[in-house]
């Protein structure tokens, strides 16, 4: 009893926590590595510059979680995000800027009310997910280019000060207010995800539709709502964006629905739905803004590794979910 | 109703779409329908369409026998701009661009690797079980990260004649991309609706447990669907490229995988799997470079392009579910719970991912 531990002596982790463990370890790894190498990286400030710089593709991956979970997809998250920018950015200019808040209120209600619209169709006209949300990414991006093809700046009072904001945490550490936002985000949505009702919809209808449609699980309602959530958290994204960036262009976020898939991936959700935590997709934000880190860091190396190392990545969480898909059934 | 069964067509749709567009074109473009002989080549709009639309057909083609195995294959833009780059890349290389025979050698290893990287896309899919949308999305976020590679960031101009031809030159009056895509097209369809190859891909998507039990070997088949689909965009790379003596890792195919599952979606192919149409494919590659065309020549400013473009796509996806069909129009077979037409929406693809079903079909 006492030395029966030879070759599986593993602690009993969870089959489902270790794709999101094995981020974790890699995040980990990654960071300390770039700590021997490079001076001055090893610092809190460079975790949180992770955090002020991605604060919006966190948002944007929050959402994608809810939609991946539940067996979808969304690839319209980038370009809502640019016709965020640019009905914030168009809205606030001009010769009668309408208020901040109000603008707020209306690209968060655009984009809730478009992700309504692709749930909607998707469930009801029974179309792939994938070609609906295709079709919202062309219109988002459409209608930034009937706003104006060129880029709107943002001298807002708000959200410039939203933009100039530093937040101290201690000496030399800040945030910046996006990423309060982004955590706040978080938070919230791990709490719908794991204590509400909608939240075990979500891991249902993911699992199994024709399940939970056998058990009496509102599929229609939850189906709708993930596509709302996301609609709601790529607006979201855009507004933060666009305290970023202070500015609106309907070029902005080009690639960003991939960026997200990946992030989701990264932190070990299956596409297939069903699986995964926000916990995960937090970590694999967090290691595409790491992977962005260190490569500005090591300067000799270009932006385009960057697409590489992040398909590389994919690959092996991919390979990896797998492998452990494999044991779980065998 | 005789009538009935001509709007059940699957081609139906598609051809009304094209023909309404063309007939737009007729009453907003002057002059849409001249075909000029300039130089002994042709010239006109409609000459433009399929020239312009050449790539986009050549991916069409390669991406309908995928969704045709219940896969898809997220990779091809990617695939366009690797291919467009290295062969530009080894071009401009040569001491001199107008010889023959390095610009062959150019295109050929630039084809090769396509296959390379086509068998990597099947194998990830085929070999190890992986969905495909996952597998190739894994090849369209580095792929682009490699053709900057491979330019080294640059725009790579070069001046070679011989090149010139594949995307930009003409051969018998006609373009030569023309001509390339209708040899491949012709040829795709002699080898999946003469020989069984379109009868075993067909029973791969539609049941590839089923297929497996009645000794077909779909591991190679889906292999074979994905290097084929890879050497369409990578051809559509070099018609690219081609037709601007450059390479541009960062804009080269870039959307062209959507408008290529759109243009065989438009085609009446389902995104399931388990059928598909060649033909419609073409006509729906056809709409698409016609919508863009008219676009263009109406007037209407190019931004607005996607607009359209989505208000189209939307159409005719609604007018294509039979769950569409029934809740407005009320008539056609009633798309009930369960009701065969369509599986439960997921992730597409998911059919030759998920060996455990828990439900089969009948």
């Amino acid at each position: 009893m006492t030395t029966t531990t030879v070759p599986m002596r593993a602690p009993k982790v969870p089959r489902k926590y270790v794709p999101v463990l094995v981020t974790f370890c890699l995040f980990i790894a990654m960071f300390v590595a770039g700590g021997i190498r490079y001076e001055g990286f090893a610092t809190g400030q460079i975790l949180l510059n992770v955090l002020v710089d991605n604060s919006f593709l966190l948002v944007l991956a929050i959402g994608m979680t809810f939609v991946i979970l539940a067996g979808g997809i969304d690839l319209s998250v980038g370009s809502v995000v640019a016709l965020s920018t640019m009905i914030a950015a168009s809205m606030l200019s001009g010769p009668s800027p309408w208020p901040a808040p109000v603008v707020m209120l209306v690209v968060l209600a655009v984009g809730t009310v478009l992700g309504l619209g692709m749930g909607a169709i998707i469930h009801y006209f029974e179309i792939q997910p994938f070609i609906v949300t295709l079709a919202g990414m062309f219109l988002a991006r459409g209608l930034c280019y009937t706003i104006s093809t060129d880029s709107i700046p943002v001298s807002d009072p708000l959200f410039t000060s939203i933009a100039q904001t530093r937040i101290d945490l201690g000496p030399e550490l800040w945030v910046s207010p996006s990423v309060i936002i982004g955590l706040v985000v978080l938070v919230i949505a791990m709490y719908v995800l794991h204590y509400t009702r909608l939240g075990r919809g979500v891991y249902a209808v993911g699992g199994g539709e024709q399940s939970a449609l056998l058990m009496g699980l509102p599929v229609a309602r939850t189906k709708i709502a993930v596509y709302t959530i996301s609609g709601f958290c790529s607006a979201l994204g855009g507004l933060l964006f666009a305290f970023y960036t202070l500015s609106g262009y309907g070029l902005h976020a080009v690639g960003w629905e991939l960026d997200a898939i990946a992030a989701v991936v990264i932190g070990g959700t299956l596409l297939t739905g069903g699986s995964g935590y926000l916990l995960g997709t937090l970590l694999g934000v967090l290691m595409l803004g790491l992977i962005q880190t260190i490569l500005s860091f090591e300067g000799t190396l270009s932006s385009w590794w960057t697409r590489i190392f992040i398909g590389l990545l994919l690959l092996v969480f991919i390979l990896l979910q797998r492998l452990i898909g494999w044991r779980a059934r065998s | 109703m005789n009538v009935n069964a001509l709007t059940r067509h699957r081609l139906f749709w598609p051809v009304a779409v094209l023909a309404g567009l063309l007939l737009a074109n007729l009453l907003l473009t002057r002059g849409f329908y001249n075909i000029e002989m300039k130089d002994g080549h042709l010239y006109g709009s409609l000459i433009d369409i399929v020239r312009f639309g050449a790539p986009l057909i050549m991916v069409s083609l390669g991406m309908t026998l995928v969704i045709a195995t219940g896969g898809i294959d997220l990779s091809v833009g990617s695939v366009v701009s690797i291919s467009g780059a290295l062969a530009c890349l080894m071009i401009s290389d040569l001491g001199d661009q107008n010889a023959v025979g390095g610009v062959l050698v150019a295109v050929g290893v630039a084809l090769a690797l396509t296959l390379v990287l086509g068998a990597g896309n099947g194998v990830l899919v085929a070999g190890f079980g992986i969905q495909p949308i996952v597998a190739t999305l894994i090849l369209m976020v580095a792929g682009r990260g490699l053709a900057q590679l491979i330019t080294d960031g640059q725009i790579i101009t070069i001046n070679s004649s011989p090149y010139k031809l594949i995307g930009g030159g003409y051969w018998l009056t006609l373009p030569f991309g023309i001509i390339i895509v209708a040899v491949l097209v012709a040829l795709t369809a002699f080898l999946t609706r003469r020989l069984a190859l379109g009868l075993l891909i067909e029973s791969v998507g539609g049941n590839a447990e089923a297929g497996r039990l009645s000794g077909i070997r779909s591991r190679g088949i889906v292999i074979t669907v994905y290097v084929f689909c890879a050497l369409c965009a990578g051809i559509a790379g070099l018609m690219v490229s081609s037709n601007v003596s450059s390479a541009d890792g960062n804009n080269a195919g870039l959307w062209i995988e959507l408008d290529a599952i759109l243009a065989v979606v438009i085609g009446g192919t389902p995104l399931t799997g388990g059928r598909f149409s060649l033909s419609g494919t073409v006509l729906g590659a056809l709409i698409i470079q016609t919508l863009t065309t008219t676009i263009y020549s109406v007037g209407v400013p190019p931004e607005t392009n996607l607009l359209v473009k989505a208000l189209v796509v939307t159409a005719v996806c609604l007018l294509q579910s039979p769950a569409f069909r029934a809740k407005v129009f009320g008539r056609g077979r009633p798309a009930g719970r369960g009701a065969p037409p369509s599986p439960p929406s997921g992730a597409p693809g998911a059919p030759t991912a998920v060996p455990a079903r828990d439900e089969v079909d009948a």
